[in-house]
């Protein structure tokens, strides 16, 4: 790798060739703004549009302003990051945006959040704008349950299209028409719930202002917190407590599971339960499933199916493969359905007036949870998804001090979990936690070391072959739907086999999910999170999933054996072929 | 044709072709404008003329464009030993007449003669050298005239290097808008290391008014095929994409036709005339958008996908299509490179000035006489252009302006029509090259709406990717039309300027760089008339219908009633042999009492 020297505002530097100039900007602490610009590099999502021109910047010798998200270094290049002419630029860019985009900032739903704002506040605009006109406008599209677009807060930045067709290669967002009407849409402007897509929330995750959002349930959990006649419990996904202290300035990379536990009760839910009591019981049954396949010729590979983006892109892009996912409803789910009928026997509630609220790190859950065959007893198994952020959204409407609040303890017996239930908030988890339970049932032997380092990381597809009695057990990992498709394209050709496979849709796994809080291009971020999410796996007393003690009273008091007929009937789905489009 | 196997039948088969035994030709020009003006039934009117007197040694020949657009349908008579004659305004009647009297009895239809463009009027023809002459859906019409020898010139004698060293020194520059130096691109795309690399052939012709390549392509279409298999063997490319706009129907078919041929003659496809040289040529139709004429936009096209930029660099000589090398030439570029082989560098930069070299076709439009195709050196004045070869203005009316470059380019000054034109000094004067677009304003032509009408087309074309040019040039626009509606306002004109310069400071791609130009040139040239617009409401011209009133003169109207009975809108007052009045009120000011007042009683204000 040959280094070149440049000179960025009178200072001299040595970077590698391949950088760009904002790269080589970023270590001279220079602050270029930027707009469109998405670098989540070890993830490979990157978008490269340079469609915003926020980030221009004046390079000696060049006609034009240089954008420098994309302009590589040269040798000898001098640039002047903040020179009248670059600042004009770049304030015009900003300002013309503007002038097209609703001056609605006091109750839009990324309000403190948004990119667009924060560099109108950043570059000093005040006092009105400097351009008027025309504005573009679009009917909204809330028709599915997860994603809301309004494409009159679009500044065309494409960084959804980046994650909806290259990241996650599911092609339902693409700009059409043309100029100043062009727009961002699904092919034939179909509403979302009648495409393709997967709901995995990429693009809301990464969409700078408020054209792409989630679809809130805040209102709807208010109103059942506030009826005397329902009881209202709660649980929370895995990834969630590894972000949401970030929404109230914490540091990255702490999970908060106490604090958000006790956050939950001073919002008034009746029982404040965990959804890694139902990862445990969901390693149960997947990997009773897994031996009974591995054990009586059945299909193979086994494919975890607890990602409901996931299991919503094999339907529709994988329906000759419907036979290979495991049979296992996601854990929240599964949560849902013994809530509703375990729960509700044990104690003596009405499972008709409970209602169960599920916060996840996930935008496709609040899809998953409204998919029929998902009931329980003619019962919704879950009733509300919201998604860390609401969360928040609703602990800063509550006034509540999020920071300064004290740890607590989930209620019990859906609260207990083992360090294998908190690593499905991460990619590589579900099927490290799967392996730690299989492995010792398998082999009836202890598994001493409980940490496959190997299914870690961020890399997109991991493989790693584990020993269990006399069989080379091959497993692969995936994360990010467009990683899925090259995995299951080799299955699919037979070039590759494998006995068990773990896929999360989003990149990164949950951690990364559409509902997390916005990580604004931050990769070191996500890694934080990861990273927290082992540490709490590490401080668990116990770590395989089986030896929950609350788990193995489940199975004695109520559903009998793992992968039982009961089991089957409470716990276990199907799924159907859609279409592609 | 059966395949041509080595360079010594090629020469052979050239000159056996080339042999004219005493036939007199008649040339038909059957382009798309021919056409449209008739001219297929005024060659089937000769034929059957000419069979009816049975004369004999006379062969009617398809050809592409003659360049005299303005006197379609054109034919031209070449008789051996004779100077050629140009017929213009051919109906079939006259059609008729001159098979009766040109050629039964060797007199000239002297009334319909018209003049000749080329040598009296200092042309020179290199690009369009065949066009007019052969049969564009003949490839021995080519091969008689010399074509694929300078491919075959190529394969045999020169080495690649060679061939680009031929190119470079002749100072040859890309055609299209930009005028980036051919021989650099094909160097540059020809030192990329690559397993696959491609030649691209612009031909998404998509300024407002132009249609030089169209009449190439229509005309002459195996040079384009000749210069591109030639252009693959000098960067090393193995496969060529011609992109055409599926507008241009007729230059689509010949292309087919000609490559057709080609191939069934060895001059296109393996070993091409026998050597290790391949070399396969598709077409890719886009569909009207004017930014794929944008080379980076024209190439995500051809890989179907969204017709817009990217950054450059990367310049596709580096990574193109697919992300392989590959160089993008314009229709009129390739036109020029088989001369070059043939006759030499040293031939080509003779002509033209120290920078440009070799000649430019011009779309003369607009208002002026002789609308049409005309080739002239580089260095040749607006003037000699308009006034020699268009013949001046439509109606003897003042000049006011041309406008080179299309909706990227900008408007040339009367004070400017003695500049000789060349990339650098239109570059110098707030204009462009652009592909040869010529359209030329008089008295009549409001600036600022000029401005507008361009800032509309640009609008309409953007493609939406980039701020500047998404929204800025809608903004750009808007204060337009305030401005010729007549609210406009002194502040709309700094804002204008400084918007306009930021759009071509920040836009992402050529297209977008350049959008503003017409309102900067206008500026430049006729800020009095924006003044006049902001601060008395006027529009000189009379052209900005906000800014005008339709008055009766009573001196001159004699109460005839024929303005007030084709007012469309009943506005117009007066009884008949009565003085009549319009009401301002009511007025729609569409011009139509004017048109019809015999008296000039009407008058605009």
């Amino acid at each position: 790798m040959s280094e070149v020297k440049l000179t960025i505002n009178g200072i001299d530097i040595n970077v590698p060739e391949e950088y760009t100039i904002l790269e080589a900007a970023k270590l001279l602490n220079i602050e270029i703004p930027t707009l469109c610009h998405l670098d989540l590099h070890d993830l490979k999502a990157v978008n490269k549009a340079a469609s915003c021109r926020v980030c221009v910047v004046e390079v000696e010798g060049r006609r034009n302003l240089s954008p420098a998200c994309v302009t590589k270094v040269a040798e000898g290049m001098k640039v002047q990051t903040n020179s009248p002419r670059a600042v004009r630029g770049r304030r015009t860019s900003v300002e013309l945006l503007l002038s097209n985009h609703p001056q609605e900032c006091l109750y839009c739903e990324k309000n403190l959040h948004c990119d667009l704002q924060k560099l109108a506040a950043d570059l000093g605009i005040v006092g009105g704008l400097k351009y008027e006109g025309a504005m573009t406008t679009y009917e909204k599209d809330a028709s599915s349950y997860s994603i809301k677009r309004n494409m009159d807060k679009c500044v065309l930045c494409r960084r959804c299209e980046t994650m909806c067709n290259e990241v996650q290669t599911c092609g339902v967002l693409s700009a059409v028409d043309r100029g100043f009407e062009t727009v961002v849409q699904p092919s034939f402007g179909l509403p979302m719930m009648e495409t393709a897509c997967t709901f995995c929330g990429q693009c809301a995750a990464v969409c700078p202002t408020g054209a792409l959002s989630e679809i809130s349930a805040v209102s709807d959990v208010w109103d059942e917190l506030n009826n005397p006649d329902k009881y209202v419990i709660v649980q929370t996904g895995p990834a969630v407590r590894a972000a949401l202290g970030e929404e109230f300035g914490m540091e990255p990379g702490h999970c908060v599971t106490g604090k958000m536990a006790c956050l939950l009760r001073k919002l008034g839910f009746k029982k404040v339960f965990d959804t890694d009591f139902a990862a445990d019981l969901t390693i149960m049954e997947e990997a009773s499933e897994f031996a009974h396949r591995l054990q009586h010729g059945g299909k193979l590979p086994i494919l975890t199916s607890c990602c409901p983006g996931w299991v919503k892109f094999f339907e529709h892009h994988y329906q000759d493969l419907l036979d290979i996912p495991s049979s296992c409803k996601s854990p929240h789910e599964m949560f849902g359905a013994i809530a509703k009928t375990y729960y509700a026997e044990k104690f003596g509630v009405d499972p008709a007036k409970i209602v169960v609220v599920s916060v996840m790190p996930c935008l496709a859950k609040k899809y998953e949870a409204a998919r029929p065959e998902l009931n329980t007893e003619g019962m919704k198994s879950v009733d509300y998804v919201i998604t860390t952020r609401e969360l928040a959204k609703m602990a800063k409407e509550a006034g509540i001090d999020f920071s300064h609040l004290k740890d607590e303890e989930f209620d019990n017996p859906l609260g207990e979990s083992t360090g294998a239930a908190v690593i499905f908030g991460t990619t590589g988890g579900v099927i490290e936690a799967a392996l730690r339970t299989a492995y010792e049932w398998l082999t009836n032997t202890t598994l001493e070391k409980v940490d496959f380092e190997a299914l870690r990381g961020m890399e997109g597809i991991k493989e790693a072959t584990v020993k269990v009695n006399d069989l080379d057990v091959k497993i692969a990992v995936a994360h990010g739907l467009g990683n899925a498709r090259k995995l299951l394209d080799r299955i699919r050709s037979g070039e590759s086999t494998y006995h068990a496979i773990e896929i999360m849709a989003c990149p990164g796994g949950c951690i990364g999910g559409g509902g997390q809080p916005y990580h604004h291009g931050d990769i070191e971020i996500l890694k934080a999170r990861t990273n927290a999410i082992y540490e709490e796996d590490r401080g668990k007393p116990i770590r395989k999933s089986h030896e929950n003690p609350y788990i193995k009273q489940l199975y004695e008091e109520f559903l009998g054996e793992p992968y039982s007929e009961k089991a089957h009937h409470l716990l276990h789905t199907h799924y159907v072929k859609r279409e592609k489009l | 044709m059966e395949k041509i196997k080595s360079y010594e039948e090629l020469k052979a088969l050239g000159e056996k072709l080339s042999k004219n035994d005493g036939v007199t030709k008649v040339y038909v020009g059957l382009s798309t404008c021919g056409i449209a003006a008739g001219a297929k039934a005024s060659m089937e009117a000769m034929a059957s003329e000419i069979e009816a007197l049975g004369i004999k040694n006379v062969e009617l020949v398809r050809v592409g464009c003659i360049g005299s657009c303005y006197a379609e349908p054109t034919i031209e008579i070449a008789a051996p030993g004779k100077q050629n004659v140009v017929y213009g305004y051919v109906n079939e009647e006259t059609a008729r007449e001159i098979v009766r009297t040109h050629l039964a009895e060797d007199k000239a239809v002297d009334n319909k003669i018209i003049r000749k463009a080329g040598v009296a009027d200092n042309q020179i023809r290199i690009a369009l050298r065949n066009c007019g002459t052969i049969d564009p859906e003949s490839l021995e019409d080519y091969l008689a005239v010399g074509g694929y020898q300078a491919l075959a010139q190529c394969l045999f004698e020169k080495t690649p290097e060679e061939v680009i060293k031929e190119v470079t020194d002749s100072g040859l520059r890309g055609r299209g808008g930009g005028g980036f130096p051919t021989g650099l691109k094909w160097q540059a795309t020809r030192k990329s290391v690559s397993d696959q690399k491609y030649i691209v052939c612009n031909a998404d012709e998509g300024d407002p008014g132009a249609f030089m390549d169209r009449s190439i392509l229509e005309g002459d279409p195996h040079s384009v095929l000749e210069a591109m298999a030639i252009a693959g063997y000098a960067i090393g490319a193995d496969t060529g994409y011609i992109y055409i706009r599926a507008e241009y129907p007729l230059a689509v078919h010949r292309l087919l036709i000609a490559i057709d041929q080609a191939k069934a003659a060895g001059l296109l496809g393996k070993n091409i005339l026998g050597s290790d040289f391949s070399f396969e040529l598709e077409i890719r139709y886009g569909a009207g958008a004017f930014v794929c004429g944008e080379e980076t936009s024209l190439i995500h096209s051809i890989e179907g996908l969204r017709g817009e930029p990217t950054n450059k660099p990367p310049f596709p000589a580096e990574s193109g299509l697919w992300e392989k090398p590959t160089s993008v030439n314009n229709v009129e570029t390739f036109a020029n490179i088989p001369a070059i082989i043939l006759k030499g560098a040293s031939w080509f930069n003779q002509i033209g000035t120290e920078k440009s070299k070799g000649t430019k076709v011009f779309a003369l439009a607009g208002k002026v006489k002789n609308v049409g195709l005309v080739e002239v050196p580089m260095g040749t004045t607006v003037r000699e252009i308009v006034f020699n070869m268009g013949g001046g203005i439509v109606g003897d009316k003042e000049y006011k302006a041309a406008q080179t470059g299309g909706p990227s380019g900008g408007c040339i000054p009367a004070i400017h029509l003695d500049t000789p034109i060349d990339y650098d000094n239109l570059t110098a004067i707030g204009s462009m090259m652009g592909s040869g677009g010529m359209i030329v304003m008089d008295e009549d032509d409001c600036m600022v709406n000029v401005a507008k009408f361009y800032l509309e087309f640009i609008v309409e074309e953007s493609c939406g990717k980039c701020t500047p040019c998404r929204i800025g040039n809608k903004r750009l626009h808007e204060t337009l039309k305030k401005i010729t509606s007549g609210n406009g306002t002194m502040k709309d004109l700094d804002k204008l300027k400084e918007l306009s310069e930021a759009i071509k400071d920040t836009a992402l791609c050529g297209l977008g760089q350049t959008s503003p130009n017409p309102v900067l040139s206008t500026m430049r040239y006729f800020y009095d008339e924006y003044v006049e617009h902001v601060k008395e409401k006027k529009c000189r011209a009379g052209r900005c219908v906000a800014l005008i009133s339709y008055y009766v003169n009573p001196v001159k109207c004699i109460g005839c009633t024929a303005c007030a009975r084709v007012c469309p809108v009943d506005c117009i007052e007066g009884s008949v042999k009565q003085v009549h009045t319009i009401i301002q009120d009511k007025c729609i000011k569409c011009g139509s009492c004017m048109a019809a007042c015999k008296f000039d009683a009407i008058v605009k204000k």
